[in-house]
């Protein structure tokens, strides 16, 4: 029986206790179901989640544990000498064994061992899954009917059903929070095994990033093959380049349109300015790649000048466009949600309009759009297709913007696209780098968030 | 409740006919379909205080904020008739607002003072129209402002720190003290008491006394009591017309007009 | 004496306001054409970047194929005339094709002649006769014209990406020219509708290589992202508008849900690798681990607008319903929900929109390999659109980057689609309380 199936009966079972549940509610309560407390309706609904929901609970249950369960049971039906072989081989092996299961398919096992694991795996998960069916669909009938036993005028259906939705809203809210738990936990777990290979102050400082050369025996955890300053220097170097050109073009664009623009200009500018923030990124980068750098590349040649066509100055001249409708719309908030009284006050004395703007708005607004930039910043920070695509892999230590340079995001791309070897310091500094990026960016977005909370406060 | 409060200033023993200030004739204003103001003519006298009343939406605010032109800021205004300072039409293209908001400055109903220090409050004006060639020009001026705004002792210690500290009668005199750094000829005030409590209110009305021997004032107020303190000549507004304009004393003991006589004894408000 | 005083005075204030004033009004000039000269730049920018990729990308669109007549001898084909399948499949088309092109060139009769005419047709051209000859069987013992499509070289070259110019980048010998002259001359080639283009998964053959795989991948992604972030994301909503109370534990979430929304979607692709496919042993690159993944990154957003669509409802409305004796949850249920749907879908369909044109995070969970096979379910390998587009993209042939072009193009209609839903509802069923 498919997967797909078993949903749909139990989603049937759980409308006939619907049904059966309101019949008997009605049949309990009188034709008018006056002596009800609650509306048959919810009666219908009482029965159907003692159906449903203990099913349900068996199947996540069920699912989460039986993979490593028929996992366990399979290794140890394999012969012991394949069994003690070191873990990260083993987990090879395993992972063949779950394709070849997948596919049905074992012409193409490695061996007849792999072969006889496959057939195994998959037969257990069969009867696993057999087994799961039925005592589901079991659980489900047994519910049913125990629930139909409750029905009686006195019970309070709908407390009861509106109870168990408040809980699963409650278990919603805490999606977020598991969220971030689990955020912090992988990232924390991978990280600290990487810093028992590496040294936590060479990978901060060090100014060596040469992964690859780090796989010969001698350089595992020598200093400087995992040194992370370049990468650093090399995310700054794009982000200010793109703060430069975001925030002069976004903010005198909130500006404008905030305070000089026609309605009707406004309102066929500002959704135009949003386009630009509903581009996917990997279209930006593209866009890097195909037009910006050997824009770039022949006009720093008239000139003189050798721009690498992985420049940074390319990189970060589309990240830039890229932020400019972030700077724009929140400067344009900020900026509208100075009170007027103020401008008021202001043209009363005689300002012009831009001294109005430049002297008594801009400083009003200032802290929001100090908040703005920041997460701008952070965004910058982040941005993984554009640098992906346009930006080099070769780590320099470098300030000048013609040069190819990484980034913290590239490098955790490179690292982990393709074969993985768990637990090989290679793989593992990338979840290192993961947890910088993290932190930087949340310590940039709690002091934005925060910024931009003051603000608001001042003027609600 | 005295009545006309402040005599008309006398020179040589003899009650002189002050020179026109504000004239306005014949003033329309139309909000985009809405006829807010009707057809209204009077004279703002120099060195005295005009007061306007009337309940609310008749068209006294809308009046007083043509005086310096800020009806202009608003979208599908528009102002008909003349209005002139000096007997010059404000509205002349020769003429240039900003220069004309120099001379005529503004006092709004809620004070509104910059996010700035209290000097840099009063020094702005001064600032932009570049009228202090020294810091120590800008100090004399913003010192002078704040003490005919009556506000200097109060806060001489602390100009540094930020205008919106204050108490809110405070808050108002640093926007008297800060329109008058700019030396203007007229000073327009829009119900400038209305977001104040009793006291603030009464040192501002003090304050309004002191300034009209250098200063020609015209308030805005909902409250007749003050327009009766405060001011020598009164114009009563009703729906957008001018219903009857004299002498303070005249209009709140012997109105001509049977709705001005309503209005004050307050058989509508 | 105190009038000319007065008069002094006021001229001489009026002199210094006249003297700055030509300055300042020069400023402000200069300061509004600065605001309108950014706005330029930052829409100059949108159109140049649409510009340069639909001009690169339009030419894709038309595929160069090459009309041959083939001769289906069922001696190579068929040879035991008994139309098995598993025969006809593995039967070697190639060989006809080579016939057919000798045929109509016979100069390309030497070793070096017969491999370059072979360049000039598509190498899965014979998969395409075996998939016309397994539809319709009775096309062997005789000949008929088809329609092949021919190498991308000669497509580049006839639509002018290439040059004839042997040292400008010219891939093709004298002789190979003056055939595809001779084909041009003929009208036995031309440009015809890139069907591959969306029917076809992806190819290492540009001219085969098609988004259909990618599509479809995408579209089980999305599916599995909104039937779980639509729920949970609503769901949480409601419950920190309208039941939880101010206490530390919902500062805490707010604060939470605040911070993921601003948390780089790379990070959520480490979450994914670590969680979805080392502890939970999801089959990689599989839309639904994409999906999972996806829903993490737009579930902030949703949770987000959806409170607000939830505050815009105003109070008097609960206040009613519960003057009347519902409960919470039914005031909720039948009062306010129903009000705040229509800001709920746009904000949903906009966080959507986002999630379609994520890349980042598909990376890390291996969404990102060489799948040619159109996945069948959420739980086959595939790719997502955006993705195909970044590995087109870093292919070295010439014909990708028209492809790469056309795929963007297709995705930007698709988003622009999207966002004029999200639009359309707004304003049809905006309320203004």
């Amino acid at each position: 029986m498919q997967f797909v199936t078993l949903v749909v009966v139990l989603i049937l079972l759980t409308v006939v206790g619907f049904r059966m549940g309101r019949g008997r509610a009605l049949q309990v309560g009188g034709a008018k179901a006056a002596a009800l407390h609650s509306l048959p309706n919810y009666y219908g609904y009482y029965v159907a989640l003692w159906c449903g929901l203990p099913a349900v609970a068996l199947i996540a249950i069920w699912l989460s544990f039986e993979p490593f369960i028929v996992q366990t049971m399979v290794v140890s039906a394999l012969p012991p000498d394949i069994q003690n072989v070191p873990a990260a081989r083993l987990s090879l092996m395993m992972n063949e064994v779950r394709q070849l299961a997948a596919s049905g398919d074992y012409t193409h096992a490695s061996d007849a061992a792999a072969a006889a694991a496959a057939e195994r795996y998959r037969s257990l998960r069969a009867t696993g899954f057999a087994a799961m069916a039925v005592v589901a669909l079991v659980l489900a009938a047994a519910g049913c009917l125990t629930g139909l036993r409750f029905i009686h005028p006195d019970l309070r259906a709908r407390n009861r059903v509106e109870g168990v939705v408040k809980i699963f809203l409650i278990a919603s809210s805490t999606v977020a929070i598991f969220t971030t738990i689990g955020i912090v936990l992988s990232l924390l777990f991978e990280s600290l095994q990487f810093f028992r290979q590496v040294p936590v102050t060479d990978f901060l400082f060090g100014l060596d990033w040469s992964p690859q050369m780090a796989m010969r025996r001698d350089q595992v955890g020598a200093s400087g093959a995992f040194g992370a300053v370049p990468l650093f220097a090399g995310t700054m170097l794009i982000s200010v380049i793109a703060m430069c050109v975001a925030v002069p073009i976004g903010l005198m664009s909130a500006i404008y349109m905030a305070e000089y623009a026609h309605p009707n200009f406004r309102s066929v500018a500002k959704p135009l300015l949003e386009v630009l923030a509903g581009i996917p990124t990997v279209v930006y980068g593209f866009f890097a790649v195909l037009t910006v750098a050997p824009f770039l590349r022949d006009v720093g040649a008239t000139f003189g000048l050798s721009i690498a066509s992985e420049s940074a100055l390319a990189t970060g001249i589309v990240m830039g466009i890229m932020i400019i409708p972030f700077i724009s719309s929140l400067s344009d908030d900020v900026i509208t949600a100075v009170p007027d009284s103020l401008r008021q006050g202001a043209y009363g004395l005689g300002a012009t309009r831009s001294e109005t703007i430049k002297q008594v708005v801009i400083p009003a607004a200032l802290p929001g759009i100090i908040g703005g930039i920041l997460l701008a910043i952070s965004r910058a920070i982040g941005e993984t297709m554009i640098v992906v695509m346009a930006a080099g892999l070769s780590a320099r230590l470098t300030a000048n913007p013609f040069e190819a340079v990484t980034t913290v995001t590239v490098q955790i791309v490179t690292l982990l696209v393709g074969d993985q070897e768990f637990d090989s310091p290679k793989t593992l500094s990338a979840f290192a780098l993961g947890l910088v990026l993290f932190l930087v960016t949340l310590g940039l977005n709690v002091i934005a968030l925060n910024v931009v909370r003051k603000y608001r406060e001042k003027y609600d | 409740m005295q009545i006309g409060g402040g005599l008309p200033l006398q020179r040589n023993g003899q009650s002189v006919e002050r020179d026109q200030k504000v004239t306005a004739s014949d003033v329309n204003v139309f909000y985009g379909e809405k006829h807010a103001l009707k057809a209204v003519s009077l004279e703002v006298r120099a060195n005295e205080v005009t007061a306007l009343i009337g309940p609310s939406g008749c068209g006294k605010s809308t009046f007083l904020r043509c005086i310096n032109r800020m009806n202009d800021l608003i979208e599908g205004a528009r102002v008909e008739g003349r209005i002139a300072l000096d007997g010059q039409d404000i509205y002349d293209p020769k003429l240039d607002v900003v220069q004309l908001r120099a001379r005529i400055g503004m006092v709004f109903q809620k004070p509104n003072p910059f996010p700035k220090s209290i000097f840099d409050n009063v020094a702005y004006g001064p600032r932009i129209h570049g009228l202090a060639q020294t810091s120590a020009d800008l100090e004399e001026v913003v010192v002078t402002s704040l003490q005919r705004a009556g506000l200097y002792e109060e806060v001489k210690d602390r100009l540094s720190e930020p205008g919106t500290g204050l108490s809110g009668g405070q808050q108002q005199r640093l926007c008297i003290a800060r329109a008058i750094a700019v030396s203007p000829e007229v000073i327009l005030m829009d119900e400038p008491c209305s977001a104040l409590d009793p006291i603030a209110t009464a040192n501002v009305e003090e304050l309004i006394d002191e300034l009209r021997e250098n200063y020609t004032i015209v308030i805005v107020t909902h409250s007749m009591q003050q327009a009766a303190r405060v001011s020598q000549r009164t114009a009563f507004f009703h729906l957008g017309e001018l219903v009857e304009f004299g002498d303070t004393e005249q209009i709140f003991t012997n109105p001509q007009q049977k709705l001005t006589q309503g209005y004050i004894t307050g058989r509508f408000g | 004496m105190t009038d000319m005083v007065d008069q002094m005075r006021v001229s001489a204030i009026a002199e210094k306001v006249n003297a700055r004033l030509q300055k300042r009004y020069a400023v402000e000039k200069r300061f509004r054409f600065y605001g309108i000269a950014s706005i330029v730049i930052a829409l100059s920018f949108l159109a140049i970047l649409l510009v340069s990729i639909v001009s690169k990308g339009y030419t894709a669109f038309l595929q160069s194929e090459m009309h041959l007549s083939i001769t289906f001898d069922p001696a190579l084909i068929d040879p035991d005339g008994t139309r098995d399948r598993a025969t006809l499949s593995s039967a070697d088309y190639a060989a006809l094709i080579r016939s057919a092109l000798e045929a109509r060139f016979p100069d390309a009769a030497d070793r070096t002649g017969r491999r370059e005419v072979m360049g000039l047709i598509s190498q899965g051209a014979d998969l395409e006769l075996r998939k016309m000859v397994m539809a319709d069987p009775s096309l062997i013992g005789g000949t008929s014209k088809v329609w092949l499509p021919a190498a991308a070289s000669v497509d580049q070259l006839l639509k002018g990406h290439m040059s004839r110019d042997a040292d400008k980048g010219g891939q093709f010998t004298e002789r190979q020219l003056g055939w595809i002259d001779s084909l041009v001359a003929s009208k036995d080639i031309a440009g015809r509708f890139n069907k591959w283009l969306f029917t076809n998964g992806d190819s290492r053959q540009p001219e085969l290589a098609g988004l259909w795989g990618a599509v479809v991948g995408s579209f089980y992604s999305l599916l599995v992202t909104v039937a779980l972030s639509f729920p949970l994301g609503v769901a949480t909503a409601i419950y920190l508008e309208e039941f939880a109370s101010r206490n530390r534990w919902t500062d805490i979430i707010e604060v939470n849900i605040n911070n993921l929304a601003a948390v780089p979607s790379i990070v959520f692709g480490l979450l994914g690798l670590e969680i979805f496919l080392n502890v939970f042993n999801l089959p990689r690159s599989a839309p639904l681990v994409g999906g999972l993944a996806l829903t993490l990154v737009s579930l902030p957003t949703i949770i987000i607008a959806a409170r607000v669509a939830l505050k815009a409802v105003p109070p008097w409305i609960r206040e009613a319903a519960l003057g009347l004796g519902a409960s919470r949850l039914q005031m909720v249920m039948h009062h306010v929900l129903p009000l705040a749907m229509p800001g709920i879908l746009t904000g949903t369909i906009i966080g959507m929109a986002r999630a379609v044109g994520e890349s980042a995070p598909l990376l890390m969970i291996g969404m990102v390999a060489f799948i040619v096979d159109i996945p069948a379910g959420p739980m086959d390998p595939s790719t997502a659109l955006p993705v195909q587009i970044y590995l087109w993209s870093a292919s070295p042939e010439r014909a990708f980057v028209e492809r790469t072009s056309a795929a963007i193009i297709v995705l930007l209609c698709f988003l622009a689609l999207m966002n004029a839903t999200a639009i359309y509802l707004r304003k049809k069923f905006e309320r203004r309380w």
